[in-house]
């Protein structure tokens, strides 16, 4: 018995050499692949609870006038009222290359510093190099307060009616 | 004789023949080729080296510098890892600690941020004379690649410490220069959350820069470093030859002579590193004196919510920065680079056809058509750069293409189209083989590169707008 297995050549099948080689082999890349997935996970972004990520209650509908543009820092994000009413929370990154884009009430415009991409107050782009508008946060308005989930950004290839939301 | 212990009586000699194997002081030449290898430090170099290599306008000393300055960066950073805390409430107020409380705060600081720009610097230099001599031609393209890898590390090192003093330049640098990561299809947006800890330039990503920073880029900087310095010494340095003469049969005997030194060889010890120890000091002392007198910069503390205008990369990736603003960010940031790295690994696996292995650029032609290269990069280059900036606007010409394709694959595919139509025309006019023909490609794409890069340091200012250098300050 042991002869037959050992001597090497046999026709079909492989040696217990050869399976113990690939049998050593095998275990040494799943041992690999599991360190890799450990350090992977290891080193995966740790989600803080609280501040920007976290649900933000803004107050009452009331108090922001119409054709507002009110920056909530610590969400990163602007709250946006339209003429008619409407509400929009955009997020303050430029979709270009991630600088903190300021409102300009004089142009009515967002406008980049860093490689002057213009967007209008719906997020819209005027202005390349940003390749689509400012992405958004969804709005719930839940008995007349204003709520702002930063924790869900959603990214928009154009502006859309139905991403404003109306009291 | 096994019980007898054989050292001698005297203690002192006892303890110094416990340290050091040979007799010292050497006397002969034999003791000192011995000494060198047997020394912990010395051995790095062979024994002994061709008499002709040691010319120091071959190598100019740019690999022996970078190691200086990678010794001077683990000296300067260990003393800052004892005074800086890396956390976004700490970080800045440490810088500022640093600066005007601790003694000596500031030199050791702006040593460390001279010798981590002096090195990226140093470190290009050295690529180009190893290009330019023909030191990567067979055996040692491998050393090559190491040495690729090594600067992608050193640039890796100065953009993760470019974050820790937590300034305005710090946090918008960083955050620009991991947006780009975006534009990488399907990987990109997984890989920036994994580096930044999260969504967006924060406390979680300054921990996983300080740990890039302090040790995983300088483990992999010392492993990737002995592994090219091992092959330099095993392959031996590449020897700086002259121009062949015009052909001419008489001169035989002076040629016999020229080849006779370029074979003689001479012991390291003292020859090399005699030159080493002056060259380090003189250095040394250049570099304590400037960073004496030019501080680090340090800007406002980091503020998320305003960005400076204009703000722009550190200062080595202006060149990045410049075709970022005239190629879509997936061209700018992904393609082009990345067949710049492709390019520069296969290069000294291709095949060469002349024999210039220690020739400053190959040969005679060879130095003319490096001149039409470089002459013609800086023409063209600012040319085209006004051209985009003012005339042209590719993607409101084809309004009903994508810009990846309007602004991404046709200037792209321009951009190589001019290009191999200039290593074309180099060899149809003016004769040149391929090895010249490709060096002065090289040149071009080189000098186009310090072209972007200058115009993105001096002639960029608010809002990114071309200006003249006096009013971009
Ligand atoms: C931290 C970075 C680096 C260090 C410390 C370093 C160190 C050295 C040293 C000490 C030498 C001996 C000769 C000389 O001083 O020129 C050398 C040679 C060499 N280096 Fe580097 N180097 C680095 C980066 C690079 C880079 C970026 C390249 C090219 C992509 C490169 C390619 C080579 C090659 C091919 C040689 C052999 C050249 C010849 O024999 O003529 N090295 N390096
Ligand atoms: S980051 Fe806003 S335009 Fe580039």
């Amino acid at each position: 018995m042991t002869q037959t297995v050992s001597s090497g050549d046999t026709p079909k099948g492989m040696s217990r050499r050869e399976f113990l080689h690939l049998a050593w082999a095998v275990a040494g890349g799943a041992a690999a692949l599991t360190t890799g997935a450990l350090g992977l996970s290891f080193f995966a972004p740790r989600i803080v609870e609280g501040k920007f990520g976290s649900v933000f209650d803004l107050g009452a509908v009331d108090s922001f006038p119409l054709g507002s543009v009110t920056p909530i820092t610590n969400g990163r994000f602007y709250l946006v009222r339209q003429q008619d009413g409407g509400f929009l929370a955009l997020y303050h990154k430029c979709t270009h290359l991630g600088c903190a884009v300021p409102w300009n009430p004089e142009k009515g415009q967002f406008i980049c510093p860093c490689h002057a991409s213009a967007f209008e107050s719906t997020g819209q782009v005027i202005n390349p190099p940003a390749p689509r508008p400012l992405d958004r946060f969804p709005i719930t308005l839940v008995e007349g307060q204003v709520k702002v989930d930063t924790g869900i950004r959603i990214e928009r290839d154009r502006t859309s009616i139905s991403d404003v939301v109306y009291p | 004789m096994t019980g007898i212990d054989p050292r001698p009586e005297a203690i002192t000699q006892r303890v110094v023949e416990s340290i050091s194997r040979d007799d010292l002081p050497l006397v002969d030449d034999r003791s000192r080729l011995r000494y060198v290898m047997n020394n912990l430090i010395l051995h790095i170099h062979p024994s002994k080296v061709s008499k002709a290599s040691l010319k120091f306008t071959y190598t100019w000393g740019l690999g022996g510098l970078a190691i200086l300055l990678l010794t001077i960066l683990v000296g300067t950073g260990i003393m800052l890892m004892f005074v800086y805390t890396p956390t976004p409430e700490t970080a800045y107020t440490d810088m500022l600690r640093l600066q005007t409380e601790v003694n000596f705060g500031q030199l050791v600081r702006n040593l460390h941020h001279w010798s981590g720009n002096l090195l990226v610097i140093v470190v290009f230099l050295h690529l180009l004379r190893v290009f330019f001599t023909g030191g990567l031609r067979p055996p040692r393209e491998f050393n090559w690649v190491l040495g690729v890898f090594l600067l992608l590390l050193v640039v890796g090192a100065n953009f993760t410490g470019y974050l820790l003093p937590w300034d305005q330049l710090a946090y918008w640098a960083v955050t620009v220069g991991t947006s780009l990561l975006g534009y990488l299809p399907l990987i990109g947006e997984p890989l920036a959350r994994l580096i930044l800890g999260g969504s967006e330039v924060s406390g979680a990503t300054l921990t996983n820069f300080y740990g890039l920073h302090v040790a995983i880029i300088p483990m992999l900087v010392f492993f990737a470093g002995s592994f090219h310095i091992w092959r330099v010494r095993k392959d031996s340095l590449s020897v700086p030859r002259n121009l062949p003469k015009r052909s001419d049969p008489t001169a035989s005997s002076a040629t016999v002579k020229a080849e006779k030194e370029q074979q003689e060889k001479v012991p390291t010890l003292p020859h090399l590193v005699s030159i080493e120890f002056v060259f380090a000091l003189v250095v040394l002392a250049l570099l304590v004196l400037w960073a004496s007198w030019v501080n680090a910069p340090l800007e406002a503390a980091a503020d998320p919510n305003h960005s400076p205008n204009p703000a722009k990369a550190a200062w080595y990736f202006m060149g990045l920065q410049e075709l970022l603003l005239h190629f879509h960010p997936m061209f700018g940031a992904i393609v082009i680079p990345a067949l710049a790295m492709v390019g520069l690994l296969v290069f000294p696996y291709l095949h060469f056809d002349s024999d210039s292995e220690g020739i400053w650029f190959r040969s005679l032609k060879g130095r003319r058509m490096a001149w039409v290269g470089a002459v013609t990069a800086l023409v063209v280059t600012p040319l085209l750069v006004l051209l985009d900036e003012y005339v042209l606007d590719l993607p409101a010409l084809m309004p009903s293409l994508p810009s990846v394709i309007s602004n991404g694959w046709i200037p792209l595919g321009f951009v190589l189209l001019s290009l191999w139509l200039f290593y074309v025309l180099i060899k149809a006019l003016f004769r040149a083989n391929r090895d010249e023909a490709r060096q002065s490609l090289f040149v071009v794409l080189v000098v186009s590169f310090v072209v972007l890069t200058v115009i993105g340091i001096a002639f960029r200012g608010e809002g990114m707008m071309l200006m003249l250098p006096w009013e971009v300050l």
